[in-house]
């Protein structure tokens, strides 16, 4: 079962990869281009030799870029359907496609949303090469430390159901994140390595742009994945019940 | 919570985690590397020596997120 589970949900994941790079393509190859751009400008004006290119630009922004979104998308979906296959029949009565878009909600939040809050994506020519082990580390930190939260957060909402009922708990159990959120962001220490001439508005873009390639990979991972491992749930259902009656 | 009903109708049942755990341990850790490798690799730590890696996945890990550079 959960063979089959993770199959489907690498598959899933390859195709949201797919979108996700065409999005890529379109709303974050300019940004990086124009970061790009900014870097070699401000080598040229300090007097220092252009870096050598290793790989090209167009290899880079292509092949490159898909490679790399689309290994990330697969790993994505198989790490997703592992979850999935832990959360299912433990979160109420949710059927697969609701397990499925919840748990890739929660999981955009925590993964996603709340790190970038504090450690946002940056393009290139924003971060100083010397403390990349550091930014690194914390930036890893922090999505553990989130995780976790949201881990906790769903055991206190189920904890707190059946005396508060679903919306409430909900809340409190939400409102608990929060106020972890907010604590590990004050504790955490800032990075701001954005050079003084750096355009906030390529800076803003390549965030949305960021942001808006993971949303398109989550969202096709949460709503493809309950689809596709529908009917597999359904059969093992039915047969782990008819045991149960027997 | 009360998932055993009497009433002859099928709900979620759950996987039990001793079948679910050798997936979630293999898998889990092959998943996780290929993840490292398009996000961290030749970064902060290196286990394949060069930079043709990083240079490779470059634009993708900037635009995934991942701290570069």
């Amino acid at each position: 079962m959960v063979g089959k589970l993770l199959l489907r949900g690498m598959l899933v994941g390859l195709v949201a990869g797919i979108l996700a790079f065409a999005f890529a393509r379109v709303y974050g190859e300019p940004q990086v281009d124009k970061a790009i751009a900014f870097e070699e400008q401000q080598a040229q004006a300090a007097g220092e030799a252009p870096e050598p290119e290793m790989v090209s630009r167009a290899t880079q922004a292509g092949i490159g870029l898909a490679t790399g979104v689309l290994v990330y998308g697969a790993a994505l979906g198989g790490l997703f359907s592992l979850v999935f296959a832990y959360a299912y029949g433990r979160l109420g009565s949710l059927g697969p496609r609701g397990t499925s878009a919840l748990l890739a909600l929660l999981g955009f939040l925590a993964v996603i949303v709340v790190p970038s809050l504090k450690y946002p994506a940056s393009p290139p020519s924003v971060g100083n090469p010397e403390t990349i082990a550091y930014r690194t580390e914390l930036f890893f930190i922090m999505i553990v430390i989130s995780i976790a939260a949201m881990v906790a957060a769903v055991g206190l909402a189920q904890r707190l159901w059946s005396r508060l009922g679903a919306w409430n708990a909900s809340i409190v159990a939400g409102l608990a994140f929060l106020v972890v959120f907010a604590l590990v962001k004050a504790a955490l220490p800032d990075i701001n390595e954005v050079p003084e001439n750096f355009s906030a508005t390529v800076l803003w873009q390549f965030r949305v742009a960021s942001l808006g390639i993971q949303l398109v990979l989550w969202t096709v991972v949460g709503l493809g994945f309950g689809a596709v491992v529908e009917r597999v749930v359904a059969v093992r259902d039915q047969r782990g019940s008819a045991r149960r009656y027997a | 919570m009360s998932d055993t009903t009497f009433a002859p109708t099928y709900g979620p049942v759950a996987i039990p985690v001793r079948e679910l755990l050798p997936w979630a341990i293999f898998a889990g850790l092959m998943l996780m590397l290929m993840i490292y490798f398009v996000g961290a690799e030749e970064g902060a730590t290196s286990l394949i020596r060069g930079t043709m890696v990083h240079e490779f996945v470059h634009d993708g890990r900037h635009l995934l997120g991942f701290p570069c550079h």
